[in-house]
């Protein structure tokens, strides 16, 4: 093997495991019986909650997507990935985490409003946060609000005060940013 | 053309070249096995336990490369198939499975015999369908055979309501072309990426000191040639793991014979001390790593499998080649002769070569032989004598599990049938009755524990009424063996419930059943018992060997320990750090 040229071999190989973060990771599926199921028993089978989940159909007819939030150790998370992506059901897997990516959710708040001045408090913060009001009651006002995880737990921190009575958080959606550049994607370059 | 669901079944299995299946029939099936007597064609064996049926699937399927089927009915039928579903799934065994289920329009409300199959073998399939309508039917038997036998092989289960093998439909079988169209997220690679082969074949030339490690999924491809070609052509030696026993043949003079746990000593000798490893169709199996820190601890790897989720799954590798390890393998070699096939360093790989050759000489594979008591070890070695090694061995799981791989000495893929990834306790039986089914023109030897033969003993039965020829050696040491060898060497000899000592007349039973019966319990009589059964052609012969109660199965690697912990033949612990030849 004349031209061969040397590879160095590695002194030792490294063993990678051992980061254990979020990971936010999108499927798209063919929408068969079972196949929730069967996402959920593959991450539970490693031993791995799943901190957030959200399915809805595509434009694709019989083709859903799947946003899923777990914690987890960085290469078991890559196992998991390959095996989803074995899935018969499964057409594609993708960890978004470390891709740029849009990720939203949606919360449902109900605020106890009791006090007039509640009332033009909770106003103003969902005028800010750019919710909206999508109920109201003698006591209460229920907030529809949109964004990612941290604008929504800002939100929730400043209306505590009022007392939540109830909250009902979608899991995430998130999609792959595609590189044409808006204004925000030039954050990522 | 109208017909019943049940017809349709039949009708699709004969399309899949279906020639038996195993199973045992009930009401939520019984429309299928109706059409099954109407139609004649297939041949169906009613073991005695739908465990059996799994099994035996599972032995016709490892036996031939054929996929093997399995039917039972709804309920109590498809749950004693799921030891055997889960079998099949660790040891990547093609096998579709076939359940009742109760009618469609009762699933979800206990009724009498219904139980979730699909949701209970859901992590233990490949895949799995309910089908709920009739014109699916055809389609999803097909797609089950399609998927259980392409990419990395594996189980799949169809579990049809009663009331759809009932009606009626005119529904076609699709063609194959349908059937891929129709599963756009499933497409198994085979091809391997040129990259990474010619980064392979560059580090093969290179190594100074390089293994080859061989699992499971060169025996499923039917790799051999391609395996001898390249260990020949690159003077590599071979290890293979259980899984992988036959796909190098073990009397070739690169063979270094099985690794892990209970591997030789210069096998693992050789894998710590290597700089290269070339993983084919192996998974990185914990009794094969043991300690995952200190296996092959010097070594680049280069992993080929058809699987890419079993890559860089235990252990991270330097060259990661998905594909079939056949295919990989050819396009490999050819790469390697493009090239020359010049070693880069012909003088160490040389030296490697005389150093193996040392620790085989230094620790070959032995027992302590004894004129008054039957030896296990010495069992096995008997019986590869008198089948001239051209036997088929199905194992069930213990010490005699691990005697068979180590002192039969296999030339061919297929040959050792055993349960290596779920360890399956009455595997060997039912295993080796499917070998036998799918390859009538071998001897096929059952060589099992006497605990394992207990778990599926019923089959002895199956066997006889079928008339299936198959020898079972039990070697009948009174214990639960293996668990009895973990006390002694690390509980203090505290035996708690491994005693066997009260059993059956393992020679009386096989009277009763029709089949013929032999007892060893001196040395002397082994060979004799042997030649004897060997002259039994049409019914099964059962050998009962009385051998030495308290042997222990040597080399081992303590579990979750490094290959220098190996505690060796002569039961001395560690391997002396004189013969440590690169790695202090
Ligand atoms: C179904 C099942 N139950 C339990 C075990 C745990 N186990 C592994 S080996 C073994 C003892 C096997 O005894 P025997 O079949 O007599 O074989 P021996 O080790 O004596 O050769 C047991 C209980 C198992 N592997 N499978």
């Amino acid at each position: 093997m004349s031209d061969i040229t040397a590879v160095k071999a590695p002194a030792l190989r490294e063993i990678k495991k051992g980061r254990v973060r979020k990971h936010i990771i999108t499927l798209l599926v063919r929408n068969e019986l079972g196949v929730l199921a069967r996402i959920a028993t593959l991450i539970a089978g490693k031993g791995y909650n799943i901190e957030g989940l959200s399915v809805g159909e595509t434009h694709e007819k019989g083709l859903s997507r799947m946003t899923i939030e777990v914690i987890g150790d960085d290469v078991v998370i890559d196992q998991v990935v390959k095996q989803l992506r074995k899935l018969i059901d499964t057409i594609k897997v993708r960890d978004l985490t470390d891709i740029p990516h849009i990720e939203r959710e949606l919360a449902l708040i109900k605020v106890h409003t009791a006090t007039p001045r509640a009332r033009d408090e909770v106003l103003r913060l969902t005028e800010i946060f750019r919710g909206k009001i999508v109920d109201v009651s003698q006591s209460t006002y229920t907030v529809e609000i949109t964004g990612t995880e941290d604008k929504i737990n800002a939100f929730i921190e400043l209306v505590k005060p009022f007392g939540i009575m109830e909250m009902a958080r979608t899991g995430k959606v998130a999609l792959k940013r595609e590189m044409a550049s808006t204004e925000e994607e030039q954050l990522w370059k | 053309m109208a017909r019943k669901g049940a017809d349709i079944v039949i009708e699709t299995l004969k399309e899949e070249g279906v020639e038996y299946i195993f199973g045992h029939p009930g009401g939520a099936i019984m429309e299928v096995y109706d059409a099954l007597y109407r139609d004649g064609s297939i041949k169906h064996i009613l073991t005695r336990h739908e465990q059996g049926a799994g099994h035996m699937a599972e032995g016709y399927a490892k036996a031939t490369g054929k996929v093997g089927v399995a039917m039972s009915t709804s309920g109590p039928g498809a749950t004693n198939l799921v030891t055997a579903i889960a079998d099949a799934y660790m040891d990547s065994v093609p096998v579709v499975f076939i359940t009742g289920q109760v009618p469609t329009h009762l699933i979800g409300n206990d009724a009498f015999q219904e139980v979730d199959i699909v949701g209970i073998t859901r992590p233990i399939t490949k895949h799995n369908f309910l089908v709920k309508r009739i014109e699916d039917l055809p389609m999803i038997l097909r797609q089950a055979f399609y998927i259980a036998k392409t990419g990395r092989p594996g189980p799949v289960l169809v579990d049809i309501p009663k009331d759809i093998t009932q009606k009626i439909s005119d529904v076609e079988i699709p063609s194959l072309e349908e059937v891929k169209s129709s599963l756009p997220g499933y497409k198994p690679h085979t091809e391997g990426n040129p990259q990474q082969i010619k980064k392979a074949a560059r580090l093969i030339a290179e190594a100074k000191r390089p293994v080859l490690y061989v699992g499971g999924g060169a025996v499923q491809a039917e790799a051999q040639k391609e395996l001898v070609e390249l260990a020949e052509l690159m003077k590599v030696p071979v290890t293979t793991t259980n899984m992988g026993k036959g796909a190098f043949p073990e009397s070739h003079p690169l063979a270094l014979h099985m690794l892990g746990m209970h591997g030789t000593y210069y096998a693992n000798m050789a894998v710590y001390n290597c700089d290269l490893l070339i993983a084919v169709g192996a998974r990185f199996d914990d009794r094969v790593t043991g300690k995952v820190e200190e296996f092959a601890p010097q070594a680049s790897i280069i992993h080929i499998d058809i699987d890419p989720a079993s890559i860089s799954k235990n252990i991270v590798v330097d060259v990661p080649i998905v594909g079939d390890v056949k295919v990989v393998l050819r396009k490999l070699i050819e790469e390697i002769k493009k090239e020359g096939a010049k070693l880069l360093y012909p003088e160490e790989r040389q030296k490697w070569l005389e150093q193996i050759e040392k620790w085989k000489k230094l620790h070959p594979l032995t027992y302590r032989k004894s004129d008054k008591v039957i030896k296990p070890q010495y069992v096995i070695e008997e019986i590869w004598k008198v089948t001239k090694g051209d036997a088929i061995i199905a194992t069930g799981v213990g010490q005699h599990q691990m005697w068979a791989a180590m002192f039969y000495r296999y030339s061919f893929p297929r040959q050792f049938i055993n349960s290596g990834g779920l360890g399956t306790m009455g595997f060997g039986l039912p295993a080796g009755i499917g070998a036998k089914i799918g390859r009538p023109e071998k001897e096929v030897f059952v060589i099992d524990g006497d605990g394992s033969f207990m778990m599926t003993m019923q089959e002895l039965i199956t066997a006889v009424h079928y008339r299936v020829p198959v020898k079972i050696a039990i070697i009948n040491n009174g214990y639960l063996g293996m668990v009895r060898q973990w006390q002694e060497l690390f509980y203090e000899k505290r035996y708690a419930e491994v005693d066997l000592s009260i059993q059956p007349d393992f020679v009386k039973l096989a009277e009763a059943c029709g089949a013929v019966g032999f007892r060893a319990e001196k040395p002397s009589e082994v060979r004799e018992v042997l030649e004897e059964a060997m002259k039994v052609q049409d019914k099964p012969v059962l050998l009962d060997f009385h051998v030495d109660r308290e042997e222990n199965v040597l080399p081992m690697v303590p579990a979750g320990k490094s290959y220098r912990d190996m505690i060796l033949e002569d039961g001395k612990k560690g391997v002396e750090a004189d013969t440590m030849y690169l790695v202090g």
